[in-house]
């Protein structure tokens, strides 16, 4: 064995010893897949999905916090599965971007399962409902994870298919109509997304995220910003960004609500967390020459969506409008390239996350507790739910980006960096100029709705009812379900109230986003042979 | 299917295709073949059996949830790739024992039970689709 031509080959494996501390980058995808899989295998047991399923996310988010700490303070951490030497191997490489994501996820994960009760009742527990959860967060956590483009596609095939299983449970026509425009769509954006991978490996030789920062400024810079337009497109269409996103208010208000508010939660933010990944780390001079584009897109979706949320009569199909009014703002970042640009839009990211997890919770508890879908039918609801008026307004506040509430402090920092812009170019008023009438509309539709469900005495057209609408009474389902979302939004509450951590932590992550050398380093690449 | 040619012949197609599935996936290792392919064919081996003997037949000869087969699958080789953290190596890393039994040498190794894990998930998965696609829509699930 130990010839000539056996010593003149370079290494192919990693002799070090791995740390155990390093396995914290596996565990939230493990976990999470692993319990998929156990809870699959139990799913005829009365009871022992749900308190898995809380066991396992639980175990998920510990995981997530240490993973953020060790990467706060030993920089970014990368593991290459199977011994063998990046980028020959498969990289999970996270940072602070990646790692901060995966621990909204799987808050927002725990607090769905909770909620999921509610609709849910003793025959249904047979459905696989939170094997499929728990795929989807395995999925989600993969993606922000994982430190190589064709793993990242791996990890939206099985967003996918956890997704296709959860929005048909049900199984109503609505559901299926809804299935279909949603599964068709995101199917066509993933293969958009694998034919740029070939396109990728035939230019640079190289899938790693890594080895693509290290040989990206040497390839050709046309074929290069080909290859970054098309995974615009890609995950454009994931992210629902104007003009690709009607798919996204046609198909989120048909499965149930605790589904909706996990895909609004978690989806969308996984295709902005893909574009800034690439576009920013991965190839920021094919950034340059697409800024026009990446202008023109967060425009038009930050003034195009809150006007759809203000024409909508269906409450969850008006929520999808928000939904994309955040993608726009993070797509604002995207063309603002700073420190805080980056920062705006990393954080939008997050604030996105939770908050319109909870603005859907909500709204699936006024649907539950009405029994209607159609604010023309609600009206009232003050007198009878005042803790869910409050909850809702505060929600809206917090999505518009209402000083104190959540949204406003990543909108702070990508106003910021639009006005150190706007100093040289009309770009930056533009896009400041956009992002204010956006949150004005905003607050226009969201008020308008709550106005309707909440401030008028009945429903549409019944002239002088001064009855407030008969609620259902509470179930303990309920119950758990309105304390779950509590729980959420007194997260978001206590974050909006001290954001000096998560400022810090965004500016750190976004500084460590545009200089990537320490995430090249973490990776540790061996030297390719000539 | 209710022709008595098939009934007579499917046991013994079923079988063929069961062994040979084995065979499949323990060659893959080295040669064409794996858990995969070796999934896909004993899972066309059910929907042969239950073509020629319908669901309920099939359901009392596996005994066991198709999905939970599935479930076991991803679980075994999860876990297979989780033993490397004993020999501070990265997750999936592979690890071989080699068995002595006398005459021959038999190379064990933590792929082999990866693969068997990918065999059961293919298996479990594409029986449950079989099944669903065979049985009376009426038919309890």
């Amino acid at each position: 064995m130990e010839d000539l031509a056996h010593a003149a080959l370079p290494p192919a494996m990693i002799e070090t010893a791995t740390a155990i501390g390093d396995w914290l980058i596996v565990l939230p995808i493990l976990l999470s897949l692993l319990g998929a899989a156990f809870l699959m295998v139990l799913r005829r047991q009365r009871g022992a999905p749900v308190i898995g399923a809380v066991l396992i996310v639980g175990g998920v988010i510990a995981a997530d916090v240490g993973l953020l700490l060790r990467i706060l303070a030993d920089g970014p951490l990368s593991m290459t599965m199977g011994r063998w030497l990046p980028p020959f191997g498969i990289s999970l490489t996270a940072d602070l971007f990646s790692a901060g994501f995966a621990l909204a996820a799987a808050v927002v994960t725990l607090v769905v399962v909770l909620y999921a009760e509610m609709g849910r009742d003793a025959e249904k527990g047979r459905d696989g409902f939170h094997s499929m959860v728990l795929l989807l967060l395995a999925g989600v956590s993969g993606a922000f994870l994982t430190g190589d483009l064709f793993n990242l596609y791996v990890w939206f095939e099985v967003m996918l298919i956890a997704s296709f299983g959860l929005i048909v449970l049900g199984g109503t026509p609505l559901q299926i109509d809804g299935a279909i425009k949603y599964g068709f769509i995101n199917f066509l954006a993933t293969t958009l997304f694998l034919l740029a991978l070939g396109l990728t490996y035939g230019l640079l030789g190289a899938l790693n995220m890594a080895d693509i920062i290290r040989v990206a400024p040497e390839a050709n810079p046309a074929a290069l910003t080909g290859i970054a337009a098309i995974l615009l497109l890609a995950f454009g269409t994931k992210a629902a960004a104007f003009p690709v996103n009607a798919w996204l208010p046609a198909s989120y208000h048909t499965p149930l609500p605790a589904v909706s508010a996990l895909f609004a939660g978690l989806l969308t933010k996984v295709g902005a967390y893909a574009l800034l990944r690439t576009l920013i780390a991965l190839l920021p001079q094919s950034r340059d020459l697409l800024e026009p584009v990446l202008v023109g897109l967060a425009i038009t979706t930050l003034l195009i969506a809150p006007l759809g949320a203000i024409a909508e009569t269906n409450l969850r199909r008006a929520a999808g409008f928000f939904v994309i009014s955040g993608i726009g703002a993070i797509l604002a970042g995207l063309a603002l390239p700073s420190r805080e640009g980056i920062a705006g839009a990393g954080l939008y990211i997050f604030h996105a996350m939770l908050s319109v997890t909870a603005l859907y919770l909500i709204v699936g508890l006024i649907e539950q507790r009405t029994g209607e879908r159609d604010t023309r039918r609600m009206g009232g609801l003050f007198v009878t739910s005042t803790p869910l008026s409050i909850l809702f307004f505060g929600t809206i506040l917090a999505i518009a980006g209402v000083p104190p509430f959540l949204g406003f402090w990543p909108k702070l920092l990508l106003l910021q960096a639009g006005v150190v812009e706007a100093g040289e170019n009309w770009i930056g008023w533009a896009l400041v100029l956009a992002l204010v009438i956006n949150a004005v509309l905003t607050l226009i539709a969201g008020t308008r709705i709550w106005a309707h469900i909440f401030l008028r005495n009945g429903p549409e057209g019944v002239a002088g009812a001064l009855e407030p609408m008969a609620l259902r009474p509470w179930t303990g389902r309920a119950r758990l379900a309105m304390g779950s979302t509590l729980l959420l939004c007194g997260v978001i509450f206590a974050i909006s109230l001290w954001p000096n951590p998560m400022m810090e932590v965004g500016q750190k992550a976004s500084a460590e986003l545009l200089d990537t050398s320490r995430y090249v380093d973490a990776v540790g690449l061996a030297e390719v042979m000539p | 299917m209710n022709s008595l040619l098939f009934r007579t012949a499917a046991p013994l197609i079923v079988a063929t295709m069961l062994v040979f599935s084995v065979y499949i996936c323990l060659r893959g290792h080295n040669e064409p073949g794996g858990g995969f392919i070796g999934g896909l064919i004993a899972a066309s081996a059910i929907a042969v059996y239950g073509m020629a003997s319908g669901v309920p037949a099939v359901r009392r000869a596996l005994r066991l949830d198709p999905m939970a087969i599935a479930g076991s699958g991803v679980l075994l080789a999860g876990f297979s790739g989780l033993i490397s953290i004993f020999i501070d190596a990265p997750f999936l890393t592979s690890i071989w024992l080699y068995l002595d039994l006398g005459e021959t040498v038999v190379p064990l190794s933590t792929p082999l039970f990866f693969d068997l894990g990918v065999y059961l998930t293919v298996f479990g998965t594409l029986s449950a689709v079989a099944m669903a696609l065979e049985s009376d829509p009426e038919e309890e699930l």
